[in-house]
């Protein structure tokens, strides 16, 4: 985004914008929030939805208040390690939900500031490593299972969810494994069982309408061993790219890409603005 | 590319269970890589890259030549006419060994450093970072050693890595490559049994560690090599870009039979024309020509033209002192930035060149660090870079050759901030963040163990360290010059190397 994108959206006759930008301009409801602003149609989530899906730590408590579930989790600025006394905070985080946890920024994506901790001797750079990319850290309990995204198109009472996708990678799921093609395997549709798969339809399709999100979404989560879908992320700006797994979802479903964001295009135009 | 719609498949099974099968990995030739393909790793620093060549970010990290201080309009009317003139020439196939015109020119530009040749004994690549690849591809098989300087220049390594090059560094001070640890290393080497292929050097304001080799030195460095039977590639893109002295004579020029020279107009002119050259005794050269007409068939003609034309009918050489005095400026910007805003770190004071290498205060990882930067809108390159190793994380390149002086003053304050923060931050927790972000459990070597001055110790001069460094034998710490936001333990600060350090 740069000082040409008001004057080209004004001289445009702009019908419908579809953003497409990652990162915090594009997801964090500052985008959305300036095309409500100037009177754009847009395809995808408001900007207060989108504030709220983008703030982990605010998303994950609209989720356990809705009764969705998701790792156990903390959330504290570096200042509080600064007047507290480092260790001794890191401690009392371990002893409540031991290890291994997952230390990420609370906002942000692709992996970005993400460690996962199995030792605590680990725990203190893990932190400094994620306050490099902001001031406040979710520190959760590290859940074991089968990782998963699941993907859904459309909004509210029409909404669909799509057939999840299972990511198989050795090691962590880290920035290079998402955007290094061949690194990762991918099951679309994921290995699961009718049963499984509906836990996890109905987790995603729950988020993606409590949380007011429009037009597409995906929501990903890990299967755990009870059986239950535990939703550690929710984004509103699904990748797009070869590797991402909205499209991979969407093929499993036997949908025509170009059909299905078409239709996306023209619920937004019929839908118009809405605040 | 993926299964069959998921209620067919996650029901195939009379018993509900899924049916086992293969997944996608979205690129069907991931088992067809060579194996090197699969060291290319996508990082989270290239993401932030992406980032740090938006316009309102100061970007210290690429070595990118002032473009703007050239004769812009006149070289556009030299285009014209090359393409107008002489197009069906300028646009046709060339020679695999380049255009003897310009080959003739690059004796007048190589004589300034001393280098006498013929012009059958040079080879017009495309940029030297092609005569890089060259020469590696002729003489390394995978494992095979190449010995560099510490740090070393990334492109380099680059190409070295995609050899499956085995890179031993040798560390330098302040007059460049220790001929003492070069004797070292290549007798351990040898004792190992390992065949040591070449020694890879940037003796001119050497990138990213802005030190020259010495005039004493340079004979000792081929000495030890041709005792050991260890070829000498020379790359000198900088060494006329020095700001107050003559040029150094090559080392090309003191041994032809043992040295591959490197040479570039990307620093000296502009990078977008994509030549260099290369000079190597002869049956190399042969070697050279038939590899690069293997790689690329001939360097573009329309570029070689170009600079033959430029080195025909414009004042090259006041233009390169043009670049001088713009390049001075810049680092004279930069380095009392420095001193202004983080004199708790150290750094040298580069004769000639591009680049500053930084110290960090101790504690600080500069790849750790770099998110914050970009956040900070300053760019640099991580030290780590630089070495095949991925050490070197308590030091960062700064480039001053892009940037205006008051971008590069406004670089520096940025970076003041997020050096602060992350001390702060490295404070409360301890440590820095290294090992959480380079996942690697073997021991994490610092530059600062590359470089020992316990031999050097009496000969340490103001060109490498802080201004007002001591230069006595009982000298412990450099002192960076500037004013001092702060106060801190003595033996800590402006730790510019343990001399000491056992």
């Amino acid at each position: 985004m740069d000082t040409e994108l008001i004057p080209t959206l004004r001289a445009g006759d702009v019908d419908v914008v579809w953003p497409l930008l990652h990162g915090a301009s594009g997801e964090d409801g500052s985008l959305q929030a300036l095309l409500e602003l100037l009177g754009v149609t847009f395809v995808g989530t408001g900007s207060r939805a989108a504030r709220v899906a983008w703030n982990k730590a605010v998303a994950k408590a609209v989720m356990m208040r809705e009764g969705i579930s998701t790792p156990e989790y903390v959330t504290l600025p570096q200042s509080l390690f600064r007047e507290v006394g480092a260790e001794q905070v890191l401690d009392a985080i371990v002893a409540r939900f031991s290890l291994p946890l997952v230390v990420k920024p609370v906002r942000g994506g692709s992996a970005l500031g993400v460690s996962i901790v199995r030792d605590r001797a680990d725990l203190a750079r893990a932190m400094v490593h994620c306050f490099a990319y902001g001031d406040v850290a979710l520190i959760e309990r590290h859940v074991e299972g089968i990782e998963l995204a699941v993907s859904v198109l459309g909004t509210g009472d029409d909404a669909r969810v799509l057939p999840a996708v299972e990511v198989a990678v050795e090691g962590a799921y880290d920035y290079d494994a998402r955007y290094n093609a061949g690194r990762v395997e991918y099951f679309a549709p994921a290995r699961l069982t009718a049963e499984q798969a509906e836990v996890v339809s109905a987790a995603a399709l729950t988020v993606h309408r409590t949380m007011d999100l429009r037009d597409l979404s995906r929501v990903d989560l890990i299967l755990d061993g009870d059986g239950a879908a535990q939703v550690l992320d929710i984004n509103i700006a699904p990748g797009m790219t070869e590797t991402s797994l909205l499209p991979q979802a969407a093929e499993a479903a036997g949908l025509d890409l170009g059909s299905a964001y078409s239709a996306l295009v023209a619920d937004a135009h019929g839908r118009g603005i809405v605040d | 590319m993926a299964g069959p719609p998921c209620a067919c498949q996650t029901c195939a099974m009379s018993d509900g269970t899924p049916t086992p099968r293969e997944g996608t990995r979205l690129d069907p030739w991931y088992g067809s890589y060579a194996q090197r393909a699969h060291q290319m790793r996508a990082s989270e620093i290239r993401a932030l890259f992406a980032v740090a060549s938006r316009p309102e970010v100061v970007s210290l990290a690429g070595g990118m030549p002032f473009i703007g201080g050239l004769p812009l309009e006149e070289l556009g009317e030299m285009s014209r006419r090359i393409i107008v003139e002489h197009g069906e020439v300028a646009l046709q196939y060339g020679s695999g060994q380049g255009d003897v015109t310009l080959r003739e020119k690059i004796l007048e530009v190589m004589a300034l450093e001393g280098i006498v040749a013929h012009p059958d004994d040079v080879v017009v690549t495309t940029g030297s970072q092609q005569a890089l690849d060259l020469v590696t591809t002729i003489f390394i098989d995978p494992g095979d050693v190449i010995v560099a300087e510490a740090p070393s220049y990334v492109g380099a390594l680059g190409v070295f890595r995609a050899h499956e090059a085995d890179v031993v560094h040798v560390p330098m001070d302040a007059h460049g490559l220790i001929p003492e640890a070069l004797e070292q290393t290549l007798a351990r080497l040898t004792a190992e049994g390992r065949r040591v292929k070449f020694l890879y050097t940037v003796p001119n304001f050497h990138n990213p560690g802005g030190v020259t080799l010495s005039l004493e030195r340079r004979p000792q460095v081929l000495e030890i090599c041709e005792r050991y039977g260890v070829l000498v590639l020379e790359d000198n893109p900088y060494g006329l870009l020095g700001f107050d002295t003559e040029p150094l004579p090559s080392l090309r020029s003191m041994s032809p039979e043992g040295v591959i020279y490197l040479g570039s107009f990307s620093k000296t002119f502009a990078p977008g024309y994509r030549v260099g050259w290369a000079v190597a005794p002869h049956a190399v050269r042969e070697k050279l020509v038939l590899a690069s007409e293997a790689a690329i068939l001939s360097p573009s003609n329309a570029s070689q033209m170009a600079i033959a034309t430029y080195l025909e009918h414009f004042d090259w050489q006041g233009q390169i002192k043009k670049f001088q005095v713009q390049y001075r400026e810049r680092r004279d910007a930069m380095i009392s930035a420095l001193g202004e805003h983080i004199p708790e770190a150290s750094w040298n004071v580069p004769d000639g060149g591009f680049y500053v290498w930084v110290r960090l205060p101790d504690g600080l990882d500069a790849k750790s660090m770099l998110p914050r930067a970009i956040t900070a809108r300053v760019a640099y390159v991580s030290g780590s870079a630089f070495y095949i190793d991925g050490s070197g994380t308590d030091h960062l390149r700064l480039s001053y050759c892009f940037p205006t002086p008051e971008r590069i003053r406004e670089g520096v304050r940025r970076l003041a901030t997020v050096v602060d923060a992350e001390l702060e931050t490295v404070r409360i927790f301890g440590t820095s963040g290294a090992a959480a972000a380079t996942p690697s459990t073997s021991p994490r070597p610092t530059s600062t163990d590359r470089y020992d001055l316990r031999e050097d110790r009496t000969s340490c001069t103001y060109s490498f360290w802080p201004a007002g460094c001591h230069t006595s034998a009982t000298c412990r710490f450099a002192v960076a010059g500037g004013s001092r936001r702060r106060s801190r333990d003595a033996s800590t600060r402006f730790l510019c190397l343990m001399w000491t350090r056992s």
